[in-house]
């Protein structure tokens, strides 16, 4: 007689049943982009073999299931998602146990359903974007033979009471069983795990809520299974391990006694629970249960009797003055601590004969320990650069006593030329590497942004530089860089070369500008790299290190260009043939309420707040997460909050002094599509009012993709957008420009001038911020007033970060339209230079850095695609069109043209 | 109209042998094969058999007429390779309707004429879905592990033709057979449930998958247990083990399965194992002895055969059947 169970049953290449017998299931998180720099950086380096042994520990160390998230901004989440689970597949070790498949992606998690045999688990869906969303995931996730991890989140946001959590839960039971036919074994909880003695009101039940909430749902949603990542509860501890282990011990023990079964937890991070010393495991309970009303107190207190706790009070700061000077200068370097730095310095520089030893003796010890501890993972990125002010402070008080002696001068450990190459002005990364370098005794050259090849050239032989850094983020600066190699070594240099910026890659610079020059070239990634390598290069015999960097990137180029995968691509012909075809008859297409070019001058900067999107400031302090939950961030989490707390000073700042001017411009055109690919614009006559025929024409030239695809996958291009002129129809386009740049440079160079690199670097960050969140608002005026096609319309800030609005604004120079000499078509129709001042470089960057321009089209049907790589054919009839010679447009389109 | 469902609650149901076997018995030549339609075909045809019910269809028939006289209940169209994919093998995809269309019409012809001689015995009709010739979990380059040769969606869109086409051809039920990788019987499942659902009806599936070797695992590395796990989630009329064993060593696989599963059970294995020169000689009593072992076990409630078996075979199993109950399945009073 066969068994009739309604038990959870998974598989990879053996089953997984999920019985009351069964113990908790542990499931292994390492594979997981967002919670692992090391998985991050093996996906993204293509170190498959690595990264499959990461996978590989997890199941040998007893995860019975393994999560796999490749949510990263620069990765293809679908490729890598593919990619890694086919591998998998391949090594029977691994693929024995079943998969999670976890994104927020739908498209990145129906990718993972589509390559893996057994029964896996989706994490997660929820009642978040609504119920037709909801159920529309739910039935694929079905067909595709999948279990679910159902979050505690719906419409108005994410469950943080008992009744919150219990009502949407019992919600999406009743919809997924009633109407979606939902095996109820297939459902997994996770009704949210949230910190507790966070020192918030509010916070202090989340744990007794999840407990409760579990507990229910096993009671109330048969069959439904109960999951959460447990480590979130101990975050207010970070530090402190003692107490989070007990934390995690004695909240999983009463979580799995309530009811969940399934979760991730770090096996490292758990004391055993009667193991935990009696009078903790009291302290933690009574805050679990919410005991006592000062239960959060009475744990920090027993907190500060552990070993590890390291926590900023107003008594350990004033127990951290009596510590000896070498050690108070130390704190106050590692802390980035300015308030006492004078005063310590100053009785340093009494100690000693010479005021250079208070730099060489001190503040160096103190700096190591900062490049130590930052080397080792334990700082991040921010916190450096806050050391770095307190250094600068120290170095600037000392000077006039140092010059004040003869041959006083300060012993670098080398000095470091820095430069942002022509035609680019982007600077933040370059300068978070100089002040990171800075740190470590080196002799900063920063020669700024736009710098040409001679000026590089000759004060590296002037100055005698040791190594030359370039950076730059706009593509055209990779072939500048290229250019910059070349004239090096055409006069003999022979000084190491460090390359980086956003679109640098190790690929770019071994393929690209390792070949041309003869001493060494190393790419780095992220500026805690920088230290290491520069290190490296000014060993004394470095030989040995450089011959191993020029091995490493000989080979890695040849991998690179063998493994190139043989893409297939269409003729420009046959790609044109598959173009993305709008039924033209049936679309709706809106008249703009007001045509024409108009600018907006005085705007009130503090209206765009609420429009900023976060994540990428982060990002650029190389603090890796979404916003908000990278507040809440196991590793940087810390960091991430102190760092936006800051921000949201200098924010205020901005907005009670308006000490940034932002400013747009935008127009609304008639417009059609002639010849397959340009966009014909009808510029206003401003003669006359109207749109007559005597309007000289101007156009955007669009590129179109080549790649092979799939038979139901046109070839795009942005002008299938827009409808092609012989349909007789009149269409529209739009353009825009806006900046809030104006003002940042000068504000940079007063945070300079007081050695705060800290704020100079943050203000740049945030100029950034508000031009993009200046774009999504004008974007919006544009839909909802200006052309007005969806003017009842109401989004979230997040619908408008993960851009779920009609139409698109796609931006010249990026992946759908890589093309930075459309620029010069959107500065000609609207006058951008005349009108707000905005400027474009030789490389067609943008002058001020913190401005955006695009175009609008608003057809519903459009969307964000990646051009990809173009053939030769395309080159050619580009030139064509443009009216340029072809080898100019080879060096425009270099990146984008098929090998 | 008869109901297969009401039908397999009543008796074990005996499903056809091998169509292979006794296509072999008619040595047709290559312009056999081609038939007067493709004379002119550019490329050779031989060894097509699904070609057959276009160019022979009296052949076809006649199989079929002579496993429903050996008291088969179920026969399988003659579409194993009935996909865009495997027909790639002859550039015949353009085909692949025609041919799962017409392979069901004669099929059903031949029932329905024995279900009106015997109106009390009904004869049912199963689609039968071939595993392709590619595998989607598997990379057929040892040097690139991440490889496909296909993709899920390429398996999506081709079954779902073959799919379409059997059932605008009167099948009754659908096989999804000879599953050497769980990846492509998924894909075959979700195009089912989509043509279930965009045509609002409803349709019984077999679902069976083969057991390679010793090892007691498909292909792609699954055990009994987590086979059964990943097709689950689909509403099946059965699901069993064919092909690739004989009866003798599919017995402890089978015992595994019936002890796991809530749906009924299928088996259709080889006529034993393959000798030195690749035949099969197990006779028919020989493997109606291996099969009365499963009835007392109570492990079968649709029995047939794959590779090597005829018509003597499958009257040695209905013959021996006949004898036995059916597998119970515990339908226990549903919640839900």
């Amino acid at each position: 007689m066969p068994k009739d169970n309604k038990y959870l049953t998974l598989s990879g290449l053996e089953p997984l049943v999920v019985t009351p017998d069964t113990n908790f299931i542990n499931v292994g998180e390492r594979t997981n982009v967002t919670g692992s720099r090391k998985f991050l950086r093996l996906i993204k380096e293509e170190k498959f073999e690595e990264a499959l042994s990461v996978a590989r520990d997890q199941v040998e160390g007893g995860a019975q299931i393994i999560d796999v998230n490749m949510d990263e901004g620069m990765l293809d989440g679908v490729e890598a998602m593919t990619t890694f689970l086919n591998l998998i597949a391949s090594e029977p070790d691994i693929a024995r146990v079943p998969i999670m498949i976890d994104s927020s992606k739908w498209e990145i998690i129906e990718a993972g359903l589509q390559v893996v045999q057994g029964k896996s688990v989706v994490n997660s869906i929820s009642l978040k974007e609504g119920e037709a969303q909801f159920k529309y995931q739910a039935k694929l996730v079905k067909r595709y033979g999948a279990a679910v991890i159902v979050m505690a989140f719906d419409e108005h946001g994410q469950a943080d009471t008992y009744e919150r959590r219990i009502e949407i839960c019992k919600r999406s039971y009743d919809i997924l069983v009633s109407e979606v036919n939902f095996p109820p074994q297939d459902i997994i909880f996770d009704p949210n795990i949230f910190p507790v003695a966070t020192g918030m009101e509010e916070h202090r039940k989340n744990a007794l809520d999840f407990f409760n909430a579990t507990k229910w749902i096993r009671e109330n949603l048969p069959y439904a299974n109960v999951s959460g990542g447990v480590s979130n509860v101990s975050f207010s501890f970070r530090g402190n391990n003692t107490v989070r282990e007990a934390m995690h011990s004695s909240f999983l023990y009463h979580a799995i006694k309530n009811g969940m079964n399934l979760g991730i937890v770090n096996p490292t991070m758990l004391e055993i629970y009667d193991e935990i010393d009696k009078e903790l495991l009291e302290r933690v309970e009574d805050v679990l249960f919410d005991r006592k009303d000062d239960a959060t107190e009475r744990l920090l207190d027993f907190a500060e009797t552990v070993k590890g706790n390291k926590k900023e009070e107003t008594e350990t700061i004033q127990e951290w003055r009596n510590l000896n000077l070498q050690s108070r200068i130390t704190h106050a370097l590692v802390k980035g601590i300015d308030a006492f730095i004078v005063e310590d310095v100053e009785e340093a520089r009494l100690s000693v004969s010479r005021p250079i030893q208070v730099i060489e003796g001190h503040l160096m010890i103190g700096m190591n320990v900062v490049g130590d501890l930052f080397g080792s993972g334990k700082m991040f990125l921010p916190q450096v650069v806050k050391s770095a002010r307190v250094m600068k402070k120290a170095v600037a008080y000392l000077q006039p006593f140092i010059e004040d002696e003869k041959d006083g001068k300060q012993e670098f450990a080398g000095k470091i030329l820095m430069a942002t190459v022509k035609g680019d002005v982007h600077d933040i990364g370059k300068n978070i590497v100089s002040v990171v370098l800075g740190c470590n005794n080196y002799e900063i050259i920063d020669l700024g942004v736009m710098v040409p090849p001679e000026k590089i050239i000759e004060t590296a032989i002037k100055e005698r530089v040791d190594v030359i850094g370039l950076s730059g983020l706009i593509t055209p600066s990779l072939d500048e860089m290229v250019y910059v190699s070349k004239e090096l070594e055409k006069q003999n240099i022979e000084i190491p070369l460090i390359i980086g910026g956003a679109t640098t890659s190790k690929a770019h610079t071994a393929v690209k500008i390792a070949p041309h020059y003869q001493n060494t070239v190393i790419h780095i990634n992220d500026a805690s790299r920088a230290v290491t390598v520069v290190g490296d290069l000014l060993q004394e015999s470095n030989t040995l290190y450089k011959n191993q960097i020029r091995e490493e990137y000989n080979k890695f180029r040849e991998q690179f260009l063998s493994r190139t995968k043989q893409k297939e691509y269409r003729t420009i012909d046959e790609a044109r043939a598959r173009k993305f075809k709008i039924d033209w008859e049936t679309t709706s297409i809106v008249k703009p309420k007001q045509l024409g070019v108009q600018t907006i001058h005085e705007f009130d900067i503090k209206s765009l707040e609420s429009f900023i999107d976060w994540s990428p400031f982060f990002r650029s302090w190389d603090l890796h997460g979404k916003y908000p939950d990278i507040l809440k961030d196991e590793i940087v989490g810390t960091q991430a909050t102190e760092l936006f707390a800051d921000a949201q000073e200098l924010l205020r700042e901005i907005f009670d002094e308006k000490l940034l001017k932002a400013k747009a411009v935008f127009g609304l055109f008639p417009a059609n599509t002639v010849n397959d690919d340009d966009i014909e614009v009808k510029v206003p006559n401003m003669c006359s009012s109207g749109f007559d025929s005597q309007s000289k024409n101007i156009k955007f030239l669009t590129l179109r993709q080549q790649l092979k695809k799939r038979e139901s996958i046109p070839n795009f291009a942005l002008a299938d957008f827009i409808a092609p002129k012989a349909t007789g129809i009149q269409d529209y386009i739009g353009a825009f420009c806006v900046t809030t740049g104006f003002g940042t440079k000068e504000l940079a160079e007063q945070f300079e001038a007081n050695n705060d690199d800290y704020n100079s670097i943050m203000i740049k960050a945030l100029a950034d911020r508000l031009a993009e969140a200046f774009a999504e608002y004008l974007h919006k005026e544009v839909r909802t007033k200006h052309w007005a096609y969806t003017e009842n319309e109401t989004l979230s800030n997040q619908d408008l970060i993960k851009e779920n609005y009609k139409g698109i604004r796609p931006a010249p120079g990026y992946p759908a339209c890589p093309d930075h000499l459309e620029k010069t078509t959107i500065w000609e129709l609207l006058d951008v230079e005349k009108n707000i001042g905005v400027k474009l470089t030789e490389s067609l960057a943008m002058w001020p850095a913190a401005s955006v321009s695009g175009y609008y089209f608003g057809n519903k049907e459009a969307k964000y695609f990646g051009l990809g790589k173009i053939k030769e054919d395309q080159l050619k009839d580009y030139a064509k069109r443009r009216s340029i010679n072809e080898e100019i447009a080879r060096k425009w389109l270099n990146p984008n043209l098929a090998e | 109209m008869a109901n297969i469902e009401e039908e397999i609650q009543k008796r074990i149901l005996i499903l056809d042998g091998a169509m292979g076997t006794m296509l072999q018995r008619y040595n047709f030549t290559e312009a056999d094969f081609r038939g007067e339609r493709f004379k002119d075909y550019p490329s050779p045809l031989q060894g097509n058999n699904d070609l057959l019910s276009l160019t022979q269809p009296q052949a076809i028939s006649d199989i079929h007429r002579q496993y429903f006289e050996a008291g088969a209940d179920i026969v399988e169209t003659n579409t194993f390779s009935g996909t865009t994919i495997a027909m790639a093998d002859y550039d015949m995809e353009d085909l692949v309707y025609e041919l799962n269309y017409e392979s069901a019409k004669i099929a059903k012809y031949v029932a329905n004429e024995f279900t009106q001689k015997n109106p009390k015995k009904p004869r049912f009709v199963a689609g039968s879905i071939g595993p392709t010739n590619r595998t989607a979990s598997l990379s057929p380059d040892v040097n690139k592990p991440e490889y496909r040769a296909v993709t899920f969606e390429e398996l999506r869109l081709a079954y779902k033709q073959q799919i379409e086409a059997l059932v605008d051809g009167g099948v009754d039920l659908l096989l999804v057979e000879t599953i050497f990788d769980t990846l492509n019987a998924k894909a075959a499942l979700f195009a089912i449930e989509e043509v279930k659902e965009e045509r609002n009806i409803d349709i019984p599936i077999m679902v069976s998958g083969t057991i390679t070797d010793a090892s007691g695992r498909t292909l792609s590395g699954q055990t009994v247990e987590a086979f059964l796990a990943s097709i689950s989630h689909v509403q099946l009329l059965s699901v069993g083990f064919n092909c690739a064993l004989g009866a003798e060593q599919l017995q402890p696989y089978l015992k595994r399965l019936a002890n796991e599963t809530t749906f009924y059970t299928s088996a259709h294995p080889n006529a034993g194992l393959p000798n030195a020169f690749g035949e099969y000689d197990e006779s028919a009593e020989e493997m109606q002895a291996y099969i009365e072992s499963y009835l007392k076990d109570d492990l079968i409630n649709i029995i047939g055969g794959c590779c090597g078996t005829n018509p003597d075979h499958i009257k040695a199993i209905a013959d021996v059947s006949a004898n036995y109950k059916p597998r119970q399945i515990s339908v226990q009073a549903e919640t839900f």
